[in-house]
């Protein structure tokens, strides 16, 4: 299994999301290492098709497919919960999913 | 540099989504007014947008506004137009001011540096309170209601049980 783990430190949700995504892999018993990578100027977040920060693909596709063709930028994502309330992080379930 | 506590509130005169120009001497009879940096895409605003809404509706009988202002950088992030903050305001159903500050020069006078912010002044324009809007993104989670204990100190001519705590949320979008 293959895990990206891209950030912008323009917004403060990385660590939050990096937990989050260490707890379920642990949960699952995954002991994947995990590229992270810093997405620094706009010139990477369009050549790494960088939707907002953070943002997690396994085996190259994204933890929240309906968020992952937005404008490539330096911002914060905003990822959706199952109620419909924005977060800047990914939830549980989306990564769950993701990793299933 | 961000505005220091005890500061007089810097002069704006900023175009609304209401489409009415909209200054610092438009709220005098106010008791208590917050300027709230914000903006249209950013989760943290987002996620905070309904309680902003929520003090507006609990504390504007009483004297309180809440202006909000934008100043992200429209020309990279088009998300935060005008025109898009019009849409958002109307989606949401704001019931406090959203204003545009397109040249980022009232951005530059309170020094602001994320969204959501809070500036909250007494009637004398004098800033009491600084930062975030409570403890929590997550409303669920809310121990800590900085905000509305400052706006009801205020309204009760008292100094805030805290005066300043770290904004936490997107960055602003400067040029």
């Amino acid at each position: 299994m293959d895990i990206e783990f891209l950030y912008w430190d323009g917004c403060p949700s990385h660590p939050e999301a990096r937990q989050l995504l260490d707890e379920v892999l642990a949960k699952h018993g995954l002991n994947v290492d995990v590229k992270v990578r810093e997405v620094r100027t706009q010139a990477e977040a369009d050549e790494l098709r960088f939707p907002g920060s953070p943002t997690i693909r396994v085996d190259g596709r994204d933890v929240d497919p309906d968020g992952s063709s937005a404008r490539p930028a330096l911002n914060c994502r905003i990822y959706h919960k199952a109620d419909g309330r924005s977060s800047p992080v990914p939830t549980r379930e989306q990564l769950e999913a993701a990793l299933s | 540099m961000t505005l220091a506590l005890a500061t007089d509130a810097p002069t704006f005169d900023l175009p609304g989504v209401d489409g009415q120009q909209h200054s610092l001497t438009d709220y005098t009879d106010k008791p208590a007014l917050a300027v709230v940096w914000s903006c249209n895409h950013c989760p943290y605003v987002q996620a905070w947008e309904g309680r902003m809404i929520g003090l507006q509706q609990e504390f504007g009988e009483r004297g309180f506004q809440l202006v909000a202002i934008n100043s992200n950088d429209a020309e990279n992030y088009p998300e935060d137009s005008f025109d898009a903050m019009k849409e958002r305001a109307s989606a949401q159903g704001f019931n406090f001011d959203y204003l545009y500050d397109e040249d980022q020069s009232i951005l530059n006078a309170y020094g602001a540096e994320r969204t959501p912010e809070v500036f909250l002044f007494d009637q004398d324009r004098r800033l009491v309170y600084h930062g975030a809007i409570d403890n929590s993104r997550e409303e669920e989670g809310v121990t800590q209601d900085y905000l509305r204990k400052a706006i009801e100190a205020v309204l009760a001519g008292e100094e805030p049980p805290v005066s300043e705590t770290p904004p936490v949320g997107c960055s602003v979008k400067r040029k």
